[in-house]
């Protein structure tokens, strides 16, 4: 279990005062002029060398993105611009860090942007998240005023300004393009990428989109050192983690955890054990709604890191744990996540905007034992469609879930089926 | 009017447009939380843009109304790890209670309950967004009596309803139990 003293948020539950008085005791903006002083490439050296992974869900190399701006900075400005459009059925994460820490947020904001040439941040936060807004936008009145941003970010002579940006309730706006569209007040529809925001992002100009989290644990990786993160977890899946435990558990909870930790051992650990039982455990979504559904066998014995979930074609996406107990209605379960996929599609590919019509109204068909047992196959060739075949990956985290589901649960959705026709005889 | 200039102010010259949400927003929040065509235009010619774009924006997220709405907004939420939890108990009481179904404003004008996409505070589940508060851990009594507050023109207090400070397991502390040790952290090195 990670120690106390290697955990970065260490006041993910607000016990303490959230605001700069508070995060200074905790060691927020101390000596921040020092880790500027390292420069860009040693700042991105250092993040590439913590082996730093995006904490959004895709998990790519944080260092690697920042290395991909110009080295340069030519007529057009950079921009950095942090994805606070936390949305991700099960995942609340960013949440806690903005209300309880946003210091740490508002410092790894300055650092990265320094880092990729950027003078400005924009932090696009969710509409419904206000309050978080609110304690965000007070830490960076304060970290204005005390002179840690501003014309001369913590003396070094650097202008960082910082800005906050409400979105107003739209899930695809937490895909990279589609939240810089939103933020030049368009609607949250994808872009086609080449070109990748680190050549025509906000504004036409060059951008880095990183994760709330991403940005908040890079002060802390260049405070103790690169190696000091590497240390932590497992090779390729290296550091710490926020994890969100939630569904059928006893006590539901965040915390910060060594990636790599079994997932038995969070469960029960933090989580308090499966209701019931660990033996009453159906079945655990262990990254969002996004990523195939684990087996109480595969369970057992899997590690929360991007690597060891992929192998089992899940992942860890955002690592928003969601226990399902001997209780849940698996394919209900799994429907609840299609209808939300539909109700979130942008609508601007055909295979999306219609697929997950189609897929929801299947799984509902199925779901009320209203199909045929061939209909699951067929199910699977529309979510084959869908897969692959959009701007976005939306429509491919709509297929997913549903391909998790038949891989592990098909006779479950027999038995649906089944059961349903069965009703429906008695009933003729 | 020096609001809407303050969030204006934030984009580069030329990208003035940046500022059609939080406008709309303000302009939602002072006219009875929805939006009206008026409002919209009124947006569009602040911003320079050509109003059909600012409909269409408008349009396209969830956060803005287009008829008048309840004093109090009640959204709950259905997504997985509510449901996992009882929201369709939630859900129940929260009609029964209003006397309306989903996207239904009461008679009194009291209330507009709505079904909500996953809010993001799952750990906290099942939960409700009423305007900008999170009313979480709630179960169909917390529910009643959150709700009961409210009609009765009180302020219920927001945030966990089973008395946990925020998102720690309800039974205690699992981590960091002695935040004070962990203040030192300097550069290079601890």
């Amino acid at each position: 279990m990670l120690d106390d003293k290697d955990r970065i948020f260490t006041n993910i539950y607000g016990i303490d005062d959230p605001f700069l008085a508070g995060a200074r005791a905790r060691g927020d903006w101390d000596e921040t002029k020092k880790i500027l002083d390292m420069g860009r490439e040693a700042i991105i050296e250092g993040i590439k060398e913590s082996g730093l992974r995006g904490r959004g869900g895709a998990g790519f190399s944080t260092g690697m993105k920042w290395s991909f701006m110009p080295k340069e900075i030519g007529e057009r400005p950079h921009y950095l611009v942090i994805n606070a459009d936390e949305g991700e059925p099960g995942t609340c994460k960013d949440r806690e860090i903005m209300r309880h820490d946003p210091h740490k947020l508002i410092e790894g904001a300055l650092i990265g942007s320094f880092a990729i040439g950027a003078h400005v941040t924009y932090c696009y936060i969710r509409g419904e998240f206000y309050r978080e807004a609110e304690n965000l936008q007070r830490a960076v009145d304060e970290a204005y005023e005390a002179g840690l941003i501003g014309d001369n970010a913590c003396g070094s002579g650097y202008k960082f300004d910082f800005y906050v940006h409400r979105g107003a309730g739209a899930y695809i706006c937490g895909e990279e393009s589609a939240l810089i569209e939103s933020l030049e007040g368009k609607k949250g529809q994808p872009r086609l990428k080449p070109p990748f925001p680190a050549n025509v992002g906000v504004y036409g100009c060059p951008t880095t989109v990183n994760n709330v989290e991403s940005i908040a644990v890079a002060p802390a990786i260049l405070r103790r050192g690169a190696e000091w993160f590497a240390g932590l977890g497992k090779p390729n899946n290296t550091g710490t983690k926020l994890f969100n435990i939630s569904g059928h558990v006893n006590t539901a909870c965040t915390v910060e955890e060594e990636m790599g930790i079994p997932l038995k051992e969070l469960i029960e650990k933090h989580a308090g054990g499966v209701q019931g039982s660990w033996d009453n455990l159906l079945a655990v979504i262990p990254g969002g709604a996004s990523v195939p559904v684990l087996t109480k066998e595969q369970c057992e014995t899997v590690t929360m890191d991007f690597d060891s979930l992929r192998e089992l074609r899940s992942g860890l996406g955002t690592a928003a744990v969601m226990v399902m107990d001997k209780s849940t209605d698996i394919v209900r379960a799994i429907t609840r996540l299609s209808a939300f996929y539909k109700h979130e599609s942008c609508g601007q590919c055909t295979p999306c905007r219609e697929g997950t019509g189609w897929m929801w109204r299947m799984m509902e068909r199925i779901c009320s034992g209203d199909a045929e047992i061939e209909e699951i196959d067929l199910l699977e060739e529309v979510t084959r469609q869908v897969e692959g075949h959009t701007i976005c990956a939306l429509g491919d985290a709509a297929a997913w879930p549903i391909q998790g589901l038949i891989r592990s649960f098909r006779p479950e959705m027999e038995r649906h089926i089944t059961a349903g026709r069965a009703g429906a005889n008695e009933a003729a | 009017m020096a609001q809407a200039e303050k969030i204006i102010a934030k984009y580069p010259e030329g990208w003035q447009a940046s500022a059609v949400l939080p406008l709309l927003d303000l302009a939602q929040r002072q006219n009875a939380n929805f939006l009206s065509q008026a409002a919209m235009d009124y947006v569009a010619e602040m911003l320079k843009m050509p109003p059909i774009r600012v409909y269409e924006v408008a349009t396209f997220y969830t956060m803005y109304n287009f008829k008048p709405m309840g004093k109090h907004h009640v959204q709950v939420c259905t997504n997985l790890p509510c449901w996992l939890r009882g929201s369709d108990d939630i859900v129940k009481t929260c009609k029964e209670l209003i006397g309306v179904g989903m996207g239904q404003t009461s008679e009194d004008g009291m209330f507009t309950l709505t079904e909500a996409e996953c809010l993001g505070a799952c750990v906290n589940a099942p939960m409700v967004q009423i305007g900008d508060d999170y009313f979480e851990d709630l179960d169909a009594e917390s529910t009643l009596a959150v709700l009961s507050e409210l009609k009765a023109g009180k302020t219920p207090k927001s945030g966990s309803q089973i008395g946990r400070h925020t998102c720690e397991p309800v039974s205690g502390l699992t981590s960091l139990y002695n935040q004070t040790d962990l203040r030192k952290a300097k550069v290079g090195g601890e």
